[in-house]
């Protein structure tokens, strides 16, 4: 059977989310944050003496640079879990397999954070 | 699920090629996408050589003079042949824009007309735009005010705050730029689009309006309003020259400044 309900009533849906600003807006907090730390990150690793395990371990151990690295672990993978989940909601159009990889995406980058923050804390406390 | 490859009753084939009359030394090739719905086949492109001497300078003159002179059974959408009614608007050399605002002599080559990307056709170049029209009407494009207007003039607005709805009244809703995004063709079923936006900004920026906040509530949403990654493809096409992308980005700034 065709759809009777009025074009006018399907494009209302279930009304407005009330949300999608704060989404909006920390993005782009993020996003700018990001400049200042990655262009530190590239310029701190550019300068190092080597790249040996040893000198790695001896930079990340620094009180400033393990504090600065997960300054930028924690930013990078909300940033990217913001602009993950604006693509996914962009080309999955089916609810239950969109809310699905959300979930799936935003724990893996919860994962993968807690993952970073906890390698960079081992270092720091090791040295 | 984003569809990037035609389904396969929309796959267009080759069709018929109208010659050019004899003795006809100036030509141009006009390729046209037909379908009609009633035959249950597939749609295809028919090419016509139009003589351009006995022909306008605009594409919906050669469109029309084929429909006169070669096949009277090409559809297409028109009426006031002077770019403010917007119904003529298909997709020509690959951009959405009116075909009565289009020179021809603009166009480099074959030229290629296909219907408005990304919507349901009805016949040939007519696609159906109920869902367009349901978006503009479900932001409710008219003034919205709670103070009584005065009895004996009409509600005062200042020069500045007139200049405010400068490009975003013109439109006139001929549907190019929201069927030119790619976030519309995606989720065109929850995105409202630029041309519903630029409408209701339109009233958003309007002084005399009592309503901004309640308008502003409906929006926020990240699907009616947040799915305009600023692709610009509108503004790119817009046969007015206006800029909803602009006008979706004021409307993301008052969302976040209402915040604190």
């Amino acid at each position: 059977m065709s759809n009777l309900r009025t074009p006018l009533s399907q494009v209302k849906g279930h009304g407005s989310a009330k949300s999608g600003t704060g989404h909006f807006w920390v993005q782009r907090i993020t996003a700018i944050g990001m400049i200042p730390l990655v262009l530190w990150l590239c310029f701190s690793v550019a300068s190092l003496p080597g790249m040996s395990a040893a000198e790695i371990r001896e930079w990340l151990g620094g009180s400033f640079t393990a504090v600065m690295m997960i300054v930028l672990i924690l930013t990078g993978f909300y940033h990217a879990k913001l602009g993950l989940q604006m693509i996914i909601e962009d080309y999955v159009s089916d609810h239950g397999i969109r809310t699905g990889a959300i979930i799936i995406m935003t724990l893996l980058c919860a994962f993968l954070a807690i993952l970073g923050v906890f390698s960079v804390l081992r270092i720091a406390f090791a040295t | 699920m984003a569809e990037f490859r035609l389904p396969k009753n929309s796959i267009v084939g080759p069709g018929k090629h109208y010659p050019a009359p004899e003795g006809a030394t100036n030509t141009r090739t006009i390729k046209i996408y037909r379908y009609d719905p009633d035959s249950g086949k597939n749609p295809h492109i028919d090419t016509y050589d139009v003589d351009m001497d006995s022909c306008g300078p605009m594409v919906l003159d050669a469109i029309i003079k084929i429909k006169n002179e070669m096949d009277s059974t090409l559809t297409f959408r028109r009426s006031c042949r002077e770019g403010i009614c917007g119904s003529c608007a298909m997709n020509i050399d690959g951009s959405n824009t009116l075909a009565c605002t289009m020179a021809l002599a603009d166009i480099e080559g074959d030229i290629t007309i296909y219907p408005l990307p990304h919507q349901s056709v009805i016949k040939d170049l007519v696609s159906d735009l109920t869902n367009f029209y349901a978006q503009y009407a479900s932001v409710e494009p008219w003034l919205k005010s709670d103070s009584p207007a005065p009895p004996d003039r009409e509600r005062l607005q200042s020069p500045e705050d007139r200049e405010k709805l400068d490009g975003a009244y013109e439109c006139i809703l001929c549907a190019c730029c929201s069927t030119s995004c790619p976030s519309y063709w995606w989720n065109s079923d929850r995105y409202l689009g630029p041309a519903a936006l630029l409408a209701s900004y339109r009233w958003l920026a309007d002084s005399r309006d009592d309503a901004t906040g309640d308008r502003l509530d409906d929006l926020e949403d990240p699907f009616k309003l947040y799915r305009c990654h600023t692709i610009m493809n509108c503004a790119q096409v817009c046969p007015k020259g206006l800029n909803p992308a602009k006008a979706i980005a004021e409307t993301k700034k008052m969302l976040v400044e209402r915040r604190g």
